[in-house]
């Protein structure tokens, strides 16, 4: 099987807690066994976020929060440890008789939270749920793939072709119980309209370590632990209760953890880190996120919508490219906007999932050179146009863009920033909008971990509709680049994968396809009492909790 | 006066259809709505069924005519966000909103009345100028901003009061009631005080002047002449006098309270109506904000409509002026 490519510990952003990080994570890792007896008071964990947890049927809405939260109450066949590397979950072993057959040992002994023994039965269910219309976990389960199932603890899947992250994928397809949705009329996926509502919707049942009690749709969500689970033998968590509430405003989110009202808050704004590091009862946790953020530019019109430029593209130049890339103080961005809270990022993913990306340098900050390649390709004085980015999606987004904007100023370029609400944003600079933008901020974190993400959604050709990568904004197309995706879907040789990523990679910085910004850090501000794991995918697991008085 | 009485139900009608139209027009603004309900990866020919299923791609004029037909049913569907009944979300949010501003105006009142009696009676006191001066404070600072501060003192540094949410709350049928906890008092104290400032202050500068204006009448003069006690004077005859307009006031008050608690509810995260609109607002959650805007309209409209039939009973000349016309 193929294991993500990662780092023993995480990567500690300079100034923040990076010791801490590494304690906790050892505590994680080993020190199960000596973890004290259980106190007898419940111990309660009170965690809040700034968005909701928006609906509990584990196959509605692929985002990284709800996964999250969900990954508490249900399981999926494989499962991520504290460093991302994929473990047993429902499924003990699996192997590969032939490359196209996955065989699958599931657990033994393992219930649902109502009772339902779980069996192979089970999976079979959860795969037929998981590739209806309405779910958006479709793509987990390759769409020609079959399922047998063998005993009622074994399963196969048989693909029409080799897929090498099959169960790189599968620890966020959770497992449902078939007897249970049948009996509350849940077999269907809940739609993202709402245009019908099921069971799922508001209520779960899982097998995984925690149950939740009481979910009020943006407000609080309370869980109580499952002292049945499998795997409490290697968590160390002692936590009886979890509290989960929203709290969208930052101050009071920050004021309500310095106060000791709650455990865990995530995320804290930029400018209170400081104030949470060095508070007598928190802790900062910034550890850098999954998530690259990066500037496209459209290379698709032949006339940009929102420039002085007429009759022809600029972008289309690669020299403008280059000298925008080298207009930009990557160092300066970190330093002043970020509080050196981010990695700059010389690729469109994090090198913690691409294990070759050291070779590869970002473009050297150099207005000089910049300002002569604007000269070469035309535009000695430089031009206008607009910049639109997010103001609410990213850490720092709108900052980003106005420190982008002066840059670019520098080397004559006049960029206008309009940076709008997210639901605006993505409604205009994506496909729903028709792309209609000319340059600006989007950020992106590879589902499944894996490069082949990157050239499907955001490096690939795509048309007016969206057809290709949807959400390659700026347009960005070279067919050799898409030409390696077959390739490196059905590639089982890890080296050779590896290396057809690597030449995709290389082609992308030749072309200047996107300017990648940073790796922003996640922002979790906790409580002394609590010792954590701090996942680089921002999942917070409540079975690694330990709270003392 | 049938006449005057159906020209007022008329307007409010009016009222109604137009702001109806207004949040329609509002929502072609807020961004597309599949994309907040959706994940990053999801494909265009999915986004593409999920925009008709919900009929976003019909023509504009459809897309009203519906909008409008549903909401003269109170039939707003299903919030995209939570996937639960527009109806219930409301319905669930809404005894939050009506504690937090029940409390808040009898905090405004309680102390309003009280604050500006004093300050009217001995203008040139000590304390009614510190009272003058405070108030002026209280009227300019943004709420947003006096939620932070008692949050900052009163949660962070004190620690006596929670910074966020409503404590424990009972359920009573269909009412979730935050009055029967000590955690859920607790919790109303900050918020209400946040909301209640503005209207405070609002309430005694209005008392004050009336006082002042009062004390000057002929009557007061009279009865002070008559040797009546000056606690008699002051209460009995001044302060009762001052109360019609400030009663008005306090009436036409209630619909901005429940408007101003949009800010309140953000800054203590408290789980009401106004709080549910702004998610609604970032999420582009259409249902929701539509049966938000409908109902506050219909709050205020029903509040006027109630305003202009009382004149109706107690100015005879609105009577008589409508017989002839």
């Amino acid at each position: 099987m193929r294991e993500a490519a990662l780092p023993e510990a995480q990567v500690g952003i300079e100034g923040f807690q990076m010791k801490k990080t590494t304690v906790f994570m050892a505590f994680a890792l080993g020190v199960a066994l000596a973890m004290p007896a259980a106190p007898a008071a419940a111990v309660t964990f009170r965690h809040a976020f700034q968005g909701d947890l928006k609906g509990l049927d584990p196959y509605t809405l692929n985002e990284t929060f709800t996964q999250a939260m969900l990954g508490n109450v249900y399981e999926g066949l494989t499962r991520r440890d504290a460093n991302l590397k994929i473990v047993p979950g429902l499924a003990e072993s699996w192997e590969t008789p032939e490359p196209t057959r996955w065989r699958f040992h599931l657990r033994r002994g393992v219930k649902f939270a109502g009772g339902e023994p779980f069996t192979a039965d089970d999976v079979i269910f959860s795969f037929d749920r998981v590739r209806q219309p309405e779910s958006e976990f479709k793509t987990r389960v390759p769409s020609d793939a079959r399922i047998e199932k063998i005993d009622d603890y074994t399963i196969d899947f048989v693909l029409a072709r080799p897929n090498p992250t099959l169960p790189a994928e599968w620890d966020t397809w959770y497992i449902l119980s078939k007897s249970w949705a049948e009996a509350n009329g849940a077999t269907n996926v809940q739609p993202a309209t709402g245009a019908q509502l099921n069971a799922f919707a508001l209520k779960s049942n899982g097998t995984g370590p925690y149950i939740i009690t009481s979910h009020e749709p943006g407000v609080k969500t309370t869980f109580k632990k499952n002292p049945g689970w499998w795997g409490w033998k290697d968590a160390p968590g002692n936590v009886d209760e979890v509290v989960f509430t929203t709290i969208k405003q930052d101050a009071t989110r920050v004021a309500a953890l310095l106060s000791g009202e709650l455990d865990m808050i995530e995320p804290v704004p930029v400018q209170d880190m400081q104030r949470v590091a060095s508070n007598s009862t928190t802790d900062m946790l910034a550890g850098p996120e999954l998530r690259t953020i990066h500037l496209f530019m459209d290379q698709k019109r032949d006339e940009l919508k929102y420039s002085s430029v007429k009759g022809k593209n600029p972008f289309k130049d690669i020299r403008v490219r280059k000298a925008f890339y080298e207009a930009i103080d990557i160092e300066a961005i970190k330093t002043k906007v970020m509080r050196g809270m981010s990695t700059p990022a010389a690729l469109l993913i994090t090198p913690q999932l691409y294990s070759r990306a050291g070779e590869f340098k970002r473009l050297p900050y150099d207005p000089a050179d910049a300002k002569k390649l604007l000269a070469e390709a035309g535009y000695p004085d430089g031009f206008e146009l607009t910049m639109h980015c997010p103001n609410d999606r990213y850490v720092n987004d709108e900052q980003i863009c106005l420190a982008v904007t002066s840059m670019l100023a520098k080397i004559g370029v006049k960029a206008k920033l309009e940076a709008l609400p997210k639901a605006v944003f993505f409604g205009r600079a994506g496909l729903a909008g028709g792309y209609d933008t000319s340059f600006g901020m989007l950020g992106w974190t590879p589902s499944g971990f894996d490069s082949l993400n990157i050239f499907q959604n955001l490096t690939g050709c795509r048309d007016d509709k969206g057809n290709g990568s949807p959400f390659n904004y700026g347009g960005y197309c070279n067919p050799k680049v898409d030409a390696l995706i077959p390739k490196i879907s059905v590639e089982t040789d890890p080296e050779k994968r590896l290396d057809y990523i690597t030449q995709a990679y290389r082609m992308l910085t030749d072309d200047v396809s996107h300017i990648p910004l940073h790796q922003q850090a996640l922002s979790w501000g906790v409580s002394k009492k609590v010792k954590l794991v701090q996942r680089a995918d921002d999942i917070l697991l409540y079975q690694w909790v330990v709270k003392s008085e | 006066m049938l006449h005057y009485v159906l020209k007022r139900i008329g307007g409010a009608i009016l009222v109604l259809v137009v702001v109806a139209l207004i949040a329609f027009v509002l929502f072609r603004f807020v961004g597309d709505p599949i994309n907040q309900m959706v994940g990053q990866d999801v494909s265009v020919a999915d986004r593409e069924r999920l925009r008709q299923m919900l009929g976003l791609d019909d023509s504009i004029v459809v897309q009203l005519a519906r909008f409008l037909w549903n909401a003269l049913h109170f039939d707003f569907g299903v919030s995209y966000q939570f996937k639960e009944k527009v109806t219930t979300l409301v319905a669930a949010r809404f005894p939050a909103t009506f504690e937090l501003s029940l409390a808040a105006s009898i905090f405004a009142i309680v102390v309003g009345i009280p604050v500006g009696a004093y300050t009217g009676i001995r203008p040139k006191a000590l304390m009614s100028r510190a009272f003058m001066a405070l108030s002026l404070i209280g009227v300019s600072l943004p709420t947003f901003l006096i939620g932070i501060l008692l949050i900052y003192v009163f949660a962070v540094r004190l620690q006596w009061l929670p910074s966020y949410g409503r404590g424990e709350t009972v359920q009573i049928g269909f009412w979730r009631t935050g009055f029967l906890t000590k955690s859920g008092l607790a919790a109303l104290v900050m918020p209400s005080i946040t909301l209640g400032l503005f209207q405070l202050t609002l309430i005694a500068r209005l008392v004050r002047a009336e006082m002042l204006e009062v004390m000057r009448a002929d009557f007061i003069r009279f009865a002070r002449a008559r040797g009546l006690s000056e606690r008699a004077v002051n209460f009995r005859h001044a302060l009762k006098n001052t109360l019609v307009p400030v009663v008005t006031i306090i009436g036409l008050q209630i619909g901005s309270i429940v408007a101003f608690s949009i800010i309140t509810e953000t800054v203590f995260q408290w789980p009401g109506m106004g709080l549910l609109f702004i998610t609604s607002v970032q999420n582009a959650d259409i249902p929701v904000m539509a049966a938000y805007l409908m109902m506050v309209a219909i709050i205020f409209v029903t509040i006027n409509l109630t305003v202009d039939l009382l004149y109706l009973a107690i100015d005879p000349r609105i009577r008589l002026g409508s017989a002839q016309a």
